[in-house]
């Protein structure tokens, strides 16, 4: 299966306006490719992982070898001692083992895609309303909507990353970065989520192996059993030493997931999910008047719900083409969480974001100064201990206050940090020149003399306080990227 | 319809989730739309909205056959015919169409498909509407 292939695209020079040409190259592209959570997609947008597989193909080993050998080695003494329906029941199971499997493994979990900046504009003003806050650049407490659903009431959590209100019972997975209708949990053993569209097939593959290790298991001992009863224990083990193996891993299996099935025969039939049994959400511990509002009320109907239930189509057009005008999706508040073929594009979000509040922050600063030095522009200050501004933004969020002793903090922006604190006690503070501390790398010698002026005039403004005002507000911006 | 006029504005028609997860959308009458359309109107196109996917999610004698029918081919008989959730999505994206050309349009108003949103949202889009102007 060939993964998918992104190559980054180049932020510098050329803009959308100066080259038609190469828009009309990277014209036709597939909303996988430009999805924003950590999914990984095959088969051109048809498969859908999630970003670690490591444990999802020790699973399909595990399964492969262990019924590879019964086959091999067990199979052909019992078919001939006993009955060839063995194998072929064996047969079935595994291939429906294995069926389940794939298709929970590989369809999308039930993902919500993420909100339209305008979506996302409407919600913040809204929810701006309902507060009463204006002031914007940091992150409000978390906000929440009350609704009554069949009489209980059920806290709707607003997602920072999706931009969006999430619906009852859904979770943000924070492996994957998306939100899932009905999460249940992510299951590395699968590598994906399990949510509202594949949790009937996720039943269906733990119930089926459960079924398979207790049937390998058992012909497994019956095998042995009836080869000690020819030629001794000793010697049976010695002609089918598979056997033992297979035993080891079955006998370690059985528990765990023979129990794990009896755990979601009982979500399923109380109509809960894992998510929700662990916090105890529906539990009368919490109050006797705490019930489940989502269950049918009789076992039957609920198991027929889960299972048997309409299935919605995916949300998220995987094998959509993006339209030429459609509107970038929402970048996610916390850059560090980007991956996938979209990094290149939230980069430049980021980027775009970064450059902006580090440009207010510099013209604040550099205002009074043009006057004087009409050279100082925020191009001929380079950020320091970054040569290219391509690095990711969140590392130049430096909205703390950080002591002028420590050699990467001699910057621009520190220096307008200290001055907050400036304002009270002028004296206390040492500042590190530029010819006293070791340059980082990327500052050019040539700037020196001009940062150095820079920090003597910039020590000078501290009494003027909408120059300190602009500054907070733009290192405030620059902490929220 | 129109490439030229400008979007004046977009409103957005929230979820209501008071019957659960079912996909069902607040009829509550936005105040953006008041001078574009009639209250009565906007109010009969959600409900419709609503029932039509009430109809698509409902547990029920037809719904249950497919599944087991579904689950006894290995899910491989979706390959040939469409679900039923994707009968009924087929159907209320051409009554939405339906209802832009009668309706929305001549007002100035586009609605959105909430499919393509993720079943969040109805979006609708106002377009400004020159013709008002002039009174």
């Amino acid at each position: 299966m060939k993964e998918c292939g992104y190559s980054e695209i180049n932020t510098r020079g050329t803009s959308p306006m100066e080259s038609p040409h190469i828009k009309k190259k990277a014209t036709v592209r597939r909303k996988w490719e430009v999805f924003p959570g950590r999914n990984k997609f095959y088969c051109d947008g048809r498969v859908m992982m999630a970003r670690q597989t490591g444990v999802f193909y020790l699973t399909l080993i595990l399964i492969l070898v262990t019924s590879g050998l019964f086959f091999a080695f067990d199979c052909p003494y019992l078919a001939v001692k006993i009955t060839p329906a063995i194998p072929v029941i064996g047969g079935i199971l595994v291939f429906f083992v294995m069926g389940t499997l794939l298709r929970t493994s590989f369809s999308d979990p039930g993902v919500l895609p993420r909100a339209t900046p305008d979506e996302a504009a409407d919600l913040e003003r809204q929810i701006d309303v309902a507060n009463g806050s204006t002031s914007g650049g940091y992150r409000p407490p978390p906000r929440t909507k009350e609704v009554v659903i069949n009489g209980q009431t059920v806290k709707l959590k607003y997602c920072f990353t999706c931009k969006i209100f999430r619906p009852p019972r859904a979770s943000h997975c924070s492996l994957c970065d998306n939100c899932v209708e009905r999460f249940d949990h992510h299951c590395p053993w699968v590598g994906n989520c399990v949510g509202k569209r594949n949790y009937r097939f996720f039943y269906m593959f733990i119930l089926s192996l459960s079924f398979l290790t207790v049937f390998i298991f058992a012909f497994v001992i019956t095998h042995v059993i009836l080869r000690s009863q020819q030629s001794g224990f000793l010697n049976a083990l010695k002609d089918s030493p598979a056997s033992v193996l297979e035993a080891v891993v079955c006998f370690f299996s059985v528990w765990s997931i023979v129990g794990l099935s009896g755990f979601h025969t009982y979500l399923i039939s109380s109509n809960q999910t894992t998510n929700e049994d662990i916090k105890g959400s529906w539990s009368s511990k919490r109050g006797k008047e705490n019930y489940n509002p989502y269950s049918y009320g009789n076992i039957f109907k609920n198991c027929c719900a889960a299972l048997c239930g309409p299935v919605n189509p995916s949300l998220i057009d995987r094998r959509g083409f993006v339209p030429a005008d459609m509107p970038q999706a929402v970048s996610p508040s916390n850059g560090l969480t980007m991956y996938g073929s979209t990094q290149s594009q939230s980069n430049m979000c980021d980027q775009d974001q970064c450059i902006q509040s580090t440009k207010f922050v510099l013209q604040a600063a550099a205002t009074p100064l043009l006057q004087n030095e009409p050279s100082v522009t925020s191009d001929e200050l380079p950020l320091p201990g970054k040569t290219s501004i391509h690095a990711p933004c969140t590392s130049l969020a430096l909205g703390q206050p950080t002591p002028p002793s420590s050699m990467p903090n001699l910057n621009s922006e520190s220096i307008l940090t200290d001055m907050i604190p400036l304002k009270e006690d002028l004296g206390n503070h040492q500042f590190l020149t530029p010819d006293e501390a070791p340059s980082p790398p990327g500052m050019l010698p040539v700037n020196s003399p001009v940062t150095h002026s820079h920090t003597m005039h910039v020590l000078n403004l501290v009494s003027q306080d909408s120059l300190h005002e602009d500054s907070v507000r733009g290192l405030v911006k620059l902490s929220s990227v | 319809m129109r490439p030229q006029a400008a979007v004046a504005g977009k409103v957005f028609i929230q979820r209501d989730y008071t019957n659960g997860t079912l996909c069902q959308f607040q009829t509550k009458f936005p105040s953006e739309l008041e001078n574009r359309i009639d209250r009565q109107q906007f109010e009969e196109t959600v409900r419709t909205l609503n029932n039509m996917y009430a109809e698509a999610e409902k547990l029920g004698g037809p719904s249950y056959l497919e599944g087991c029918l579904a689950c006894f081919t290995a899910y491989t008989i979706f390959l040939c015919m469409e679900t039923h959730y994707e009968k009924v999505l087929k159907k209320i994206a051409k009554y939405i169409q339906e209802q832009n050309e009668k309706m929305y349009a001549p007002q100035g108003l586009l609605l959105t498909d909430p499919i393509e949103r993720g079943l969040r949202v109805i979006e609708i889009t106002i377009y400004e509407d020159r013709s008002l102007t002039g009174r």
